[in-house]
């Protein structure tokens, strides 16, 4: 059984790719509690859209385990995936379809039907300030537009966690305020969130707890005040991710 | 159940997105069957309003070339050219002019062929007649003449197709055996006294008649349009392989096939709906075949499609030929990373498969080792039981092998899809 607080419990969950050289994720053990927003943060390649892919079920890990509210993928996956919500770095949603289809399509996968899942779609659109474009094609929404309904897409069926791969990379202030503000309304009414982003403003706003991850580690992990706290001349969290990452570029 | 109903209406939008895209699923394999069916039907039914232009050089001028020009002219098939600008051919300008490609065949007929076939013959005659005793005793013997073998030449164009140069030799062959034959005929009545009153009866003894199977009472005759239609239709149906290849190679790169996967549904679910629309594609395309092979090949000039075969069991056959081409394209698309990889092999192997399957060549005509591998290809289980239907009136009993296979192929496809998805998952 697990603590009753706790919502997702990892236990040195590890992947290495075939072919691959070393650990993507090396044996890592954390868990997060109920009513979190939990932020991975680290650089390109540190190991969190695998990390978050293991837990979404896109990846089978290579060794550990890990649970969400106390089920398995390998248990009951159906049950699992009903709980949880994905949104995926990549706009993950039909081009040539309108918001509105796009919407219907993938709440229904969710076994929503009927006045419910229209009226879940109006509210999240209302709310998100698109009800006007809601039955334009998605090839024709900008970038922020696009961030919005693969959000929505992601929530329609109140999922009790909600995994966040990069949300607001790439769309301009107006529409990442309006995604941070609605994430924060979503946790308020109880979803936990799994978080990763680059944006270390962003997540020291946001995250109640954060881990920072390098190199399919987590170096450090707890609450952004106590992680300030603990660095020597860290005012801010971007300070104490660079004394811990290192300044040196990771592209090469 | 309303997931399932959600995926298929989804499909049906994102192809009402893309009207061009179905217009063209739609359209082109209505206009590949009108040209194929014209073109073969030319060959099928000779009418006369397509001759082939061929050079005769006519060296002998006797009997013979004139019935060689008689039974060419009487089979409607070639047209006869004897000059070229005006100048009488001979045989290095009708080499030249076939070898250079501006004609596909030139005949020559060598000099004295009439005579010396003649003579040849009266020779035989004679010495047959002697040696039964009823030579002519009064006649003087004079010393026999030594005739040589005439040889008709011909000259193929060497981008003539072989089926081409066999028809035509063949055709030639026999032409010069009736005409032998009855110079022979002649050269006995002629020995034997009976010269303007023929002792022999020249016609043919041994004749052919063609007999057809009948569906409703009905003779069902061979023709282009019923071997086509089935043919071609099939090879339509199995092109649906490009359009649902690339469909889950977008949903691949796009993102929504990773959205999918995180969602509480089945891939038989995804699976499904793919299959139910691109299915209901195929069977809209069938019946749009048919129609056209009904009412719009008479309008062309073409025999018109019958159908009195039993049409559920049509629809059957098509709806099976249906999954297993859907079932291809689902695992060209699962396999294939990017357009440009499902794309071009979806086309390729298509037509590989028709070629193997006896679209284009039937499969008795093809090498033993082909006949085998020509058994692997759905296009052939297809096409048998199309034919079974069509053209040999059969029943569910005698299609059921055909079409088990056809499920059976897509069982595996769909299996092999789905297994290569898992072990993807798990890299």
């Amino acid at each position: 059984m697990p603590d009753l607080n706790k919502i997702i419990d990892i236990h040195e969950l590890a992947k290495k790719y075939k072919g691959a050289d070393h650990y993507s994720v090396n044996p890592i053990t954390f868990s997060v509690l109920e009513g979190e927003v939990f932020g991975l943060l680290g650089p390109n390649g540190a190991g969190k859209t695998t990390l978050i892919s293991m837990l979404c079920g896109l990846l089978d890990p290579t060794s550990g385990s890990f649970e969400i509210d106390g089920k398995t993928y390998g248990g009951n996956a159906s049950e699992l995936k009903k709980i949880i919500g994905v949104v995926p770095q990549e706009y993950a949603l039909y081009p040539t379809l309108s918001a509105t289809e796009n919407l219907n399509y993938f709440g229904s996968m969710y076994g929503l039907k009927g006045k419910d899942l229209k009226k879940k779609i109006a509210d999240s659109i209302e709310i998100l300030g698109l009800t006007k474009f809601a039955s334009k094609r998605i090839d024709t929404y900008s970038g922020g537009m696009k961030r919005r309904i693969n959000l929505i897409a992601g929530i329609l069926h109140n999922p009790k966690v909600l995994f966040l791969d990069e949300p607001t990379v790439g769309v301009d202030v107006h529409s990442k305020n309006v995604i941070i503000e609605y994430l924060k309304e979503i946790n308020q009414q109880g979803t936990t969130i799994v978080y990763t982003s680059h944006h270390m403003a962003e997540a020291e706003d946001f995250c109640s707890h954060i881990a920072i991850v390098d190199r399919g580690r987590i170096f450090a992990e707890g609450k952004p005040n106590d992680l300030i706290d603990a660095t020597p001349e860290a005012r801010n969290l971007e300070d104490v991710f660079l004394s811990l990452t290192g300044k040196a570029l990771r592209d090469a | 159940m309303h997931k399932l109903w959600q995926s298929i209406r989804k499909e049906l939008l994102l192809l009402r997105r893309d009207i061009g895209g179905v217009i063209i699923l739609f359209a082109m394999p209505l206009v590949l069957i009108i040209a194929v069916t014209l073109i073969q039907n030319a060959a099928y039914q000779r009418s006369g309003d397509v001759r082939i232009p061929i050079l005769i050089v006519d060296n002998d001028k006797g009997n013979v070339s004139k019935s060689v020009f008689d039974n060419m002219n009487q089979s409607h098939a070639f047209e006869l050219i004897t000059k070229k600008e005006g100048v009488d051919l001979t045989e290095d300008s009708a080499k030249d002019a076939v070898f250079s490609g501006q004609y596909q065949l030139a005949i020559i007929l060598p000099q004295n062929l009439s005579a010396d076939l003649q003579a040849k013959i009266d020779q035989n005659v004679d010495k047959m007649l002697t040696s039964f005793g009823m030579g002519d005793s009064t006649k003087i013997k004079t010393p026999e003449r030594e005739i040589g073998q005439k040889t008709v030449k011909l000259y193929f164009d060497p981008a003539v197709q072989m089926s081409f140069k066999t028809a035509v030799m063949n055709n030639i062959d026999k032409m010069i055996s009736q005409i032998e034959s009855k110079s022979i005929y002649d050269a006995f009545n002629e020995q034997l006294g009976a010269a303007g009153q023929p002792s022999f009866e020249q016609k043919s003894f041994i004749a052919f008649k063609e007999i057809n199977p009948t569906v409703n009472n009905k003779e069902v005759k061979p023709n282009a349009v019923q071997h086509n239609v089935p043919a071609w239709t099939l090879f339509a149906m199995f092109f649906i392989v490009i359009p649902l290849s690339i469909n889950m190679v977008k949903e691949k790169s796009q993102g929504t096939f990773i959205r999918l996967r995180t969602n509480p549904v089945s891939s038989a679910v995804v699976i499904g709906g793919k299959t139910v629309t691109y299915l209901i594609i195929c069977i809209i395309q069938f019946y749009m075949m048919l129609a056209v092979g009904i009412w719009v090949f008479p309008l062309l000039d073409l025999p018109a499609l019958n159908v009195d075969a039993n049409f559920f069991m049509l629809t059957l056959v098509a709806v099976f030929s249906g999954l297993a081409a859907t079932g291809y394209g689902i695992l060209v698309g699962t396999i294939a990373k990017t357009q440009e990889q499902s794309a071009p092999f979806g086309a390729t192997s298509v037509i590989i498969l028709a070629a193997i399957g006896g679209v284009w060549v039937p499969v008795f005509a093809m090498p033993k080792f082909m006949q085998i591998v020509a058994m692997c290809s759905p296009m052939n289980w297809g096409l048998d039981a199309f034919y079974d239907v069509f053209l040999r009136n059969a029943g569910i009993r005698e299609v059921l092998p055909e079409i088990s296979l056809l499920f059976l192929f897509f069982a595996a496809t769909i299996t092999i899809a789905l297994l290569y998805d898992k072990k993807k998952r798990s890299v």
